[in-house]
């Protein structure tokens, strides 16, 4: 029970949109697709809905092909980052909306309209036009109204970008038990690591028109098979460090020779890109006895219990988690110590070469 | 200077503009309120006269008063005849045009023309064009048998007026709701698609509400242009066949320029522009509420 996409492409003149997309999306999972403006999640999804079809591949919809349906034979429901109702009918009828256009009878939309409207807190507001709602309550109508038709297939996308931040959590903790019940194919769209991390489930890495990983959210997470998929996925952005492996030490860009420690100690020699989290990068004031990098620190955001330190090594900005609020100003000296042990080795065509997972099993 | 929450120096800004304004407009409408309280006899020799113009004008019974009220019930007419041809007819149109690609830029250019093009000259234009001997409407419609005379016939003449108000403002109406139609996000027409809708659906459910905000000024704008109609109908009918098209402007001139029948005209043009501005502020309060109790 699943949405196949077997090898699907879409070019558009002398552009390939979307280049050879093999994803499998399971039913009662909450399947998400991250990666940042642009990367071609909305074209994957109208693919998937039907609403634009494939120049190549095939799309199976439980082992039947589907691909060059039209949309308005599919069984799809789509949520949009733009609150989209119709402005001149009420809560009510705009929920209604699709099962009045499946010519439902009245008492069986009727009981569909109230089960979704309870479902997302819209019973008060049945009544109201949605000019007269908030920005959460006209997307929880969009909600409900995907909600209510049953569609096998329901496309989110980005459906909590436009809220303030009180609500997309509130909405996000109340999403999934929602569509649980449904048993529909779940496919939301983010450009948030951290929502992909909270919503977990599975996670396809979706980054210039290919899928570059997919599989479990937290495996994904702390495993990234290839450079593309851990940029995707790291917020704070990733810190790279492109390093050239001879025997027993490493020489960076800027000619620093290091001792080769960590990840990078029982590879081949040969180049590689050492990716590391703002977490595994830890900053002091004065150059410690650990292999550091000095820099400047070029901004720092705080965010209550955390600041982010971008400091700037001289081979690139790194970012820098540091716990509680503290007052790193702009032009002071800092020094970075990366624990290589936590770090991840990317070969030159971009793919992992070596993890902290790995070196556990190995 | 900044002790004080207030500072009424500010108000010599505004006097240049107050000075302007007294002079563009309320010295011209204090002048028409004047000659509609007075008579004259002639060379700067005025005397108080009252409410009496006013009275004889709102009196069907006086000439005057029967003369202006058939005037105003063309004029009413003709506004919404030609109304309720040029916004359905303006929406359609929008509907039609292309939303991208190279044709966008033509077809809004080819349809923007007719608005370029000055009041009297359309006028011009269509008198000749619709000469039953030489013009091409008139001739084409007299050879297919039909009884179409400009200058004789004031039906005729009423479809020729509206036809060029057609002609000449629908531009206006499609351009505006070409706009609106523009600034509804793609994923509105998404939705619908996928709950299955139908054209005439998304029409009635997405488009026409959210194209009510530029009909509510395509609408104030085409009543306030046609309830002043004036060169069109001079030129090529002169108002005629008998007072078929003279409407209130026309009405206003002649009695004022023809007759130099000063303090009837004066009360005339003081109802006639309390009429336009009542009737522009119901169109909006109206329209206004209908939007508030259905889009933002």
């Amino acid at each position: 029970m699943s949405l196949v996409l077997d090898n699907i492409g879409l070019r558009a003149g002398a552009t390939t949109i979307i280049d050879g997309m093999s994803l499998t999306l399971r039913r009662g999972v909450m399947n998400v697709l991250l990666g940042p403006t642009l990367a071609g999640k909305t074209t994957m999804m109208r693919l998937m809905a039907g609403l634009d079809q494939p120049t190549a591949g095939r799309l199976l919809l439980d082992g039947k092909d589907v691909t060059g349906l039209p949309v308005r034979k599919r069984s799809v429901a789509m949520v949009y980052q733009q609150f989209v109702n119709y402005p001149s009918l009420t809560v009510f009828e705009n929920i209604a909306s699709p099962l009045r256009v499946a010519r439902l009878p009245t008492a069986e939309i009727e009981s569909r309209v109230r089960h979704a409207a309870s479902l997302l807190r819209l019973e008060p507001l049945l009544q109201r036009m949605p000019a007269q709602l908030s920005g959460g309550q006209q997307q929880r109508t969009a909600i409900a109204r995907a909600l209510v038709k049953r569609a096998d297939l329901v496309l989110l996308d980005e459906p909590l970008a436009n809220l303030d931040y009180k609500l997309r959590e509130e909405l996000r903790e109340q999403l999934p038990p929602i569509f649980a019940e449904t048993n529909a194919i779940l496919v939301y769209a983010t450009t948030e690591p951290t929502e992909a991390l909270l919503l977990g489930g599975e996670t396809a890495t979706v980054w210039q028109g290919r899928v570059t990983q997919h599989g479990p959210t937290s495996r994904v997470y702390r495993q990234p098979a290839n450079l593309a998929a851990a940029r995707v996925f790291s917020d704070p952005p990733l810190n790279e460090l492109a390093v050239d492996k001879r025997g027993a030490e490493v020489i960076t860009a800027a000619g620093r020779r290091l001792p080769s420690s960590g990840v990078l100690a029982n590879l081949p020699d040969g180049h590689y890109t050492v990716g590391f989290r703002c977490d595994d990068a830890a900053l002091t004031r004065e150059s410690a006895s650990a292999p550091g990098f000095a820099g400047v620190v070029a901004v720092t955001e705080l965010s209550g219990t955390e600041s982010f330190v971008h400091v700037d090594v001289g081979i690139g900005t790194w970012v820098c988690l540091v716990r509680g609020v503290h007052d790193w100003q702009p032009g002071a000296a800092a020094e970075v110590s990366v624990d290589m042990h936590r770090a991840f080795a990317f070969d030159p065509a971009g793919n992992l070469a070596a993890s902290p997972a790995m070196a556990q099993t190995a | 200077m900044m002790d004080k929450p207030w500072n009424n120096k500010a108000w010599f800004f505004i006097l240049p503009v107050l000075v302007l304004v007294l002079f563009s407009s309320v010295l011209p409408v204090m002048t028409v309120v004047n000659y509609s309280l007075q008579d004259s006899m002639g060379v700067n020799n005025f005397f108080w006269n009252g409410d009496a113009w006013f009275r004889d004008l709102l009196d069907p019974g006086t000439e005057i008063g029967a003369r202006f009220a058939d005037a105003l019930l063309r004029t009413f007419a003709f506004s919404f005849a030609a109304l309720a041809v040029e916004i359905p007819l303006g929406i359609a149109i929008a509907l039609c045009l292309p939303r991208r690609g190279w044709a966008v830029g033509i077809s809004l250019v080819i349809t923007a023309l007719p608005m370029l093009i000055p009041w009297n000259v359309v006028g011009t234009m269509w008198q000749i064009f619709a000469r039953q001997d030489i013009g091409l409407f008139g001739a084409a419609l007299t050879g297919i048998g039909l009884p179409y005379n400009v200058t004789q016939d004031s039906v005729s003449a009423w479809v020729t007026i509206v036809v060029i108000d057609v002609w000449h403002w629908t531009p206006l109406v499609i351009l505006l709701s070409y706009a609106g139609l523009r600034a509804i996000p793609d994923a509105y027409y998404q939705a619908a698609r996928i709950d299955g809708a139908s054209r005439w659906a998304v029409f009635v459910n997405i488009e026409l509400p959210k194209l009510q905000k530029v009909l509510v000024i395509a609408v104030l704008l085409r009543f306030m242009q046609t309830f002043m109609i004036y060169t069109e109908p001079v030129v090529v009918t002169g108002g005629g066949p008998g007072s078929a098209t003279t409407f209130l402007s026309i009405d206003l001139v002649k009695i004022a320029i023809g007759q130099v029948d000063v303090g009837s005209a004066a009360a005339m043009s003081l109802v006639y522009y309390i009429i336009i501005l009542t009737a522009c502020w119901i169109f909006f309060t109206v329209m206004t509420q209908l939007e508030r109790r259905g889009d933002s």
